[in-house]
C-alpha cells in the first residue's frame, strides 16, 4: 500500500486558519512558536509585520497600545507588545 | 427575453461537474449551467458575464474555494454563492459563512439528500435579485411589517443583512421594540429601515418583552420613509450660514452623546477617498484618523490573506484609553474609552454609540 501512494495523486487541501501563539522580536523575527508547521513562515511573517505595524503606528500618534485585538469574521488575533515586540495568539472561531 | 438564470459550478472533478450540470439543468426553472475546473478559471467566467449563483468546491488545487470565495465576495457582492464540499469540518463551514455564502452543503451521499440540495438551490434563484427580503419577494421591510401590523399579530422578526442582525417585536399588530447593533427601540428601528435587501424570519413573539416604542407603527414608518428620502436626495445647495447653523446643532448633540456614553473621543473617517475625517473629544484626529488607515489597510491585507473572513473590529487597551476600532458601510469609526472602562461591554457600547451617531 506504501509504495501505490508514491503513485497516488495529492489531494489538494484548503488552507487551515493558523491556531496557536508565536513570539516575534521589533524586527518580526519569530522566536517562539506553537503553530502548525503546516502555516507557512512567510503568513506568520505576514502576520506580525502588520501587528508590530500597527503598534509602532500607535506609538507614533502618542497612544502606545499594549495590547491589541483583531477581530474577524473566523479569526481572532490578539497581540500583546512586549518591548518593541509580540506575542500574538492565533484563534480560529468554531 | 431570455430570463434563463445563469450557475456557475466551480470543482476540480470534472466527473462531478458534468453529474451536477446535468442534474442543474433539470431544475424547473431551467437554468443555464457553466463550469469551471478551476477557481481562476470560474472568476474569469464570473467577469466575463453576469451570473446568478456561483457553485464551488473548497477542495481545489493553486486557489482553494475560500479563497476564490473571497475575491467574489468582494467583486461580486451581489452574487448568490453556495459550497457544495466533501470537507466535513466545523473550521471552514465558520469560515464559508463568515465569508457571506448563501449555503453550505455536504457533497449528497443519498438521493434524498441531493434532492433536497436541488430544491435548495431552486429556492436561491428564485429569490429576487433587484433587492427586496428574501421570502417574501419583492416586498421592503416596510410592507413587511405593515403586513404584520395590519394582521394584528404578535410576532418576532429577525432580520439578517450580511453580518448585520435586527429584531423587531410587534404585540398584537403594535409595533413594541427594534434592536440592532447596539441601538434601541426607535433609532435601532430606523436603522433596520434603511436595509435595502437581506433575509427575515418570523419567530415566536416574546410575551411580556420590554416595550420601548409607543409611536404608532404607521407614524414612524412615514417619518423614516421621509428621512431615508431625504438622505438619498441630492443635497440642496445652501449658503455658508445655512450650513453652519445646521452642522451646530449636530455637534452639540454628539457631544452631549458621548457624555452620556462616557466615551472619551469618537473619530468617524469616511469611505470615501479624499473626505476628511471628523473628531470629536480629541485634538488629535488627524493622527489617529491616520492609525486607522493603517489598522483598516494591515486588517484588509490579512483577511485577504488567510481568508478569515470581513474585519468585525479592532479593539486596543493602552494607558490611557480603551480603543474601538468599528467599520461601518460608509465610515469607519474609532471610539475612544477610559482606561477602567469595562472591556466585556465595550464592544456593545462601542456599537451603540456609532448605531446613533449619524441619525
Amino acid at each position: 500500500m506504501g509504495r501505490l501512494s508514491i503513485f497516488s495523486k495529492a489531494k489538494p487541501t484548503v488552507q487551515r486558519l493558523p491556531s496557536g501563539s508565536l513570539t516575534v522580536d521589533g524586527n518580526g523575527r519569530v522566536l517562539a512558536c506553537t503553530v502548525s508547521s503546516a502555516c507557512p513562515p512567510e503568513t506568520l511573517r505576514q502576520i506580525s509585520n502588520r501587528v508590530l505595524q500597527l503598534f509602532l503606528k500607535a506609538r507614533e500618534v502618542q497612544i502606545p497600545l499594549a495590547e491589541l485585538t483583531l477581530q474577524f469574521g473566523s479569526l481572532q488575533i490578539t497581540a500583546r507588545e512586549l518591548r518593541g515586540g509580540a506575542i500574538i495568539f492565533l484563534k480560529p472561531k468554531a | 427575453m431570455d430570463a434563463r438564470h445563469k450557475i456557475l459550478l466551480v470543482d476540480d472533478d470534472l466527473d462531478l461537474l458534468q453529474m451536477y450540470k446535468e442534474l442543474l439543468e433539470q431544475l424547473p426553472s431551467r437554468p443555464e449551467i457553466f463550469t469551471a475546473t478551476s477557481g481562476p478559471r470560474g472568476l474569469a467566467l464570473l467577469k466575463s458575464e453576469p451570473f446568478r449563483l456561483l457553485i464551488c468546491d473548497l477542495r481545489m488545487p493553486k486557489m482553494d474555494g475560500l479563497q476564490v470565495l473571497s475575491i467574489v465576495r468582494r467583486s461580486f457582492p451581489e452574487l448568490r454563492t453556495v459550497v457544495l464540499t466533501a470537507a466535513h469540518d466545523e473550521e471552514f463551514r465558520t469560515r464559508a459563512y463568515a465569508l457571506g455564502v448563501d449555503l453550505y452543503w455536504l457533497k449528497p451521499d443519498t438521493q434524498q439528500n441531493l434532492q433536497q440540495f436541488l430544491q435548495c438551490i431552486e429556492s436561491l434563484l428564485g429569490r429576487d435579485l433587484e433587492g427586496g427580503f428574501r421570502g417574501v419577494q419583492s416586498k421592503s421591510l416596510m410592507d413587511i411589517i405593515q403586513m404584520e401590523c395590519l394582521s394584528q399579530s404578535s410576532t418576532l422578526l429577525r432580520i439578517t443583512r450580511g453580518s448585520l442582525v435586527g429584531r423587531i417585536w410587534i404585540q398584537a399588530g403594535e409595533l413594541t421594540d427594534a434592536e440592532t447593533e447596539g441601538a434601541r427601540g426607535e433609532p435601532a428601528f430606523r436603522r433596520i429601515l434603511e436595509w435595502k435587501s437581506g433575509t427575515f424570519e418570523t419567530l415566536a413573539p416574546e410575551v411580556g418583552h420590554e416595550r420601548t416604542i409607543f409611536k404608532p407603527v404607521n407614524a414612524l414608518l412615514l417619518e423614516t420613509a421621509q428621512a431615508i428620502d431625504e438622505t438619498s436626495a441630492p443635497p440642496p445647495s445652501a449658503s455658508a450660514d445655512e450650513e453652519e447653523q445646521m452642522v451646530h446643532p449636530k455637534t452639540v448633540w454628539r457631544l452631549a452623546a458621548l457624555t452620556r456614553e462616557g466615551a472619551d473621543f469618537v473619530i468617524g473617517l469616511p469611505r470615501q477617498p479624499g473626505t476628511d475625517p471628523e473628531g470629536w473629544g480629541t485634538e488629535a484626529t488627524q493622527e489617529l484618523a491616520g492609525w486607522m488607515k493603517v489598522a483598516l489597510e494591515a486588517c484588509e491585507e490579512l483577511s485577504e490573506l488567510l481568508d478569515a473572513g470581513p474585519l468585525a473590529r479592532i479593539e486596543g487597551r493602552s494607558l490611557d484609553h480603551r480603543l474601538v476600532l468599528l467599520p461601518e458601510s460608509e465610515k469607519t469609526f474609532l471610539i475612544g474609552w477610559p482606561a477602567d472602562a469595562d472591556p466585556n461591554r465595550l464592544a456593545d457600547q462601542s456599537k451603540h454609540l456609532v448605531a446613533t451617531w449619524d441619525a
